[in-house]
């Protein structure tokens, strides 16, 4: 049974093998769209996961995943909880990052497609193309122990791009050792790749300022900057690691006691969680670097057209992650492993994992549009702790299958939409672009709204795109 | 009857195959996940590899079979075409024909297999059906 209990909340009353309440946070449209595919029985299922605390939660852009939903998030008790790599997802670390430029749109304009091919061209994207960075087995270790911090030894970026990633652009307690030579072998070629799929990257405008104190502090200044959103994830390496792991949680603990397959999972003690949390650090550490790389070599090709050109770093979040971290439950502190998949953490004023300048502020949020449409830069709140474990939206959310979008969506009228909007594209694959058509996806104003209405990560600004390369 | 077909799946790609074996349900599954990777054009039969692996019921066996599918991609730039196993007590051996990847320039990617409504099972009219989400 679903009811609205609130506005922008509803619940799905405990029932039959769930633990918990589910909840979703959702105003009526974007639940409309919600319901017409898997994704409340999803909630219902993660419901059912043992230790999970207070409620199985769903984000204005949740829609039906695999195990949880994609916009799924729920807390465990570090004792008497599980960790499960299906509430994480299998691009391990997919996640967003912006750049700040000291650019402004008429001077980018003049130079637009020279920029966007040059990054094409420096940007390896789509199926089957490598990127420069082939390591070998040591330097793949770096990699995944050190994070951003490899790759700043190597002489590509600098310490504020440490600073400014969450994390420090390195998850402590990654263990290499966890990460299996299958997904070595996957990942290998792919450091500094894109990838396919709903991966990309754009330069936008600062279109609007709702909160010019906090969009200051973010470096975001004045309508008709540019910036560069990219996001991508942990490639081949993530994703075999989610399957290893799934399969190693299957063998060792069964499934027969699942509402779903893909739900396996192991207790957080067990010597398996601590194995799968090592490799999933290290997977995230990849990711960290990857979309590292891609930042620099971005900035070389902004450098090539406008040789003053500056980009830097504001922030870069993980969406699809498990995370310790402090909260308080019916008054009392604990220490709760959160799932996030296809959720972005929120964190609010003071939180001492944010770097300095954001614990006064709160944590940037960024939430991609569907290709050609608005983004939009939130700010962590402190009422999120109690609202959503401090977590709020990742993205626009689909709404269309793939296939529906092929069948139903032309290519002209992608192009001709993206020329209205002065997009200017560039994209490995037709047939791609259609199945990321807007119409694909719910409105993304809508879930900034609900986030905004809730407090669970609030408006500071609107981006518009200029330009879009799609792998 | 057909040999696979897709279904509606928000974020994901789904698919049906079928066969009149579990053999012929596997290699179908490979015609499905070449038909995802390709987006419906021909992918040629250049190139093979065996392939040996073991599952512990019939769905880790596809599991494992649709991962091993992956791997080829990303690890060794092949792209499959179409495949001929042989099963016998949860042990897959077979050829996978295809190409490489980099004479395609119009490809999609495929993440992971998922066990996400996965099901293989024996028809009453004695036929086999396999279901498989793949994480795109």
């Amino acid at each position: 049974m679903i009811k609205q209990i609130a506005k922008n909340i509803w619940e799905i009353s405990k029932e039959g093998k769930m633990n918990v309440p589910g909840i979703v946070f959702a105003s009526e449209a974007l639940m409309n769209d919600i319901k017409k595919d898997k994704t409340l029985e999803q909630i219902n299922n993660v419901a059912m996961l043992p230790g999970i605390v207070k409620k199985s939660i769903a984000m204005p852009d949740a829609h039906q995943g695999y195990g949880f939903p994609v916009g799924g998030v729920a807390a465990f008790d570090l004792k008497t909880g599980i960790i499960s790599p299906g509430g994480i997802g299998y691009d391990i670390n997919c996640g967003v990052r912006l750049l700040v430029s000291n650019l402004d749109k008429k001077e980018f304009l003049k130079k637009r497609k020279e920029v966007i091919h040059q990054i094409k061209r420096d940007v390896p994207s789509g199926v089957g193309r490598g990127g420069e960075f082939k390591l070998d087995d040591k330097e793949i270790n770096q990699v995944l122990e050190s994070g951003v911090s490899w790759a700043v030894s190597k002489g590509f970026g600098n310490k504020r791009d440490i600073e400014n990633c969450e994390d420090s652009g390195c998850i402590p307690g990654a263990d290499a050792k966890k990460v299996s030579q299958k997904a070595r072998g996957r990942g290998r070629n792919q450091l500094g790749t894109l990838g396919a799929g709903n991966h990309f990257l754009e330069v936008q405008e600062v279109e609007k300022i709702f909160d010019e104190e906090i969009a200051n502090v973010f470096g975001l200044k004045k309508e008709g900057q540019i910036v560069v959103l990219i996001h991508s994830g942990s490639r081949g390496l993530g994703h075999q690691t989610a399957s290893d792991y799934i399969k190693a949680m299957e063998n060792a603990y069964g499934f027969s006691h699942l509402p779903d397959r893909e739900l396996a999972s192991a207790p957080i003690e067990s010597q398996l969680a601590k194995d799968y949390l090592g490799a999933m650090r290290a997977a995230a550490n990849f990711a960290f670097v990857n979309r590292h790389l891609m930042m620099c070599k971005v900035r070389g090709a902004f450098k090539s057209y406008f040789p003053k050109s500056k980009l830097d770093l504001v922030y870069d979040i993980a969406h699809n992650i498990a995370k310790f971290e402090e909260f308080e439950v019916d008054g009392f502190k604990r220490e709760l492993c959160v799932h996030r998949k296809g959720a972005t953490r929120s964190f609010g004023i003071g939180r001492k994992e944010l770097p300095k300048i954001y614990q006064k502020t709160g944590q940037p949020i960024f939430i991609p549009g569907s290709m050609g449409t608005y983004s939009y830069v939130l700010v962590g709140t402190n009422e999120s702790a109690n609202i959503s474990f401090s977590s709020t939206a990742h993205g626009a959310g689909r709404v269309l299958s793939r296939t529906y979008a092929k069948k139903h969506i032309s290519i002209e009228k992608v192009k001709k939409q993206l020329k209205e909007h002065d997009v200017y594209i560039e994209a490995n694959s037709e047939k791609g672009m259609v199945e990321e058509a807007p119409e694909a996806y719910k409105d993304v104003n809508e879930v900034v709204r609900v986030s905004h209405e809730l407090g669970i990560g609030n408006l500071v600004v609107r981006l518009k795109p200029l330009a879009v390369i799609k792998g | 009857m057909i040999n696979y077909k897709f279904l509606e799946h928000t974020a994901d790609i789904k698919f049906r195959a079928y066969g009149k074996t579990l053999n012929a349900v596997f290699e179908n599954c490979a015609l499905a996940f070449s038909d995802t990777l390709s987006r419906g054009k021909k992918i040629k039969s250049e190139k093979k590899k065996t392939i040996s692996l073991e599952g512990k019921d019939n769905e880790s066996l596809l599991y494992n079979f649709l991962e091993e599918l992956i791997y080829l991609l990303d690890a060794e730039y092949f792209v499959v075409s179409k495949a001929k196993v042989k099963i016998k007590d949860n042990k897959l051996n077979g050829v996978i024909y295809g190409d490489r990847v980099d004479n395609y320039k119009d490809l999609d990617h495929i993440k992971a297999a998922t066990y996400a409504e996965m099901y293989i099972k024996k028809r009453k009219d004695g036929k086999w059906e396999a279901q498989v989400v793949l994480d795109v």
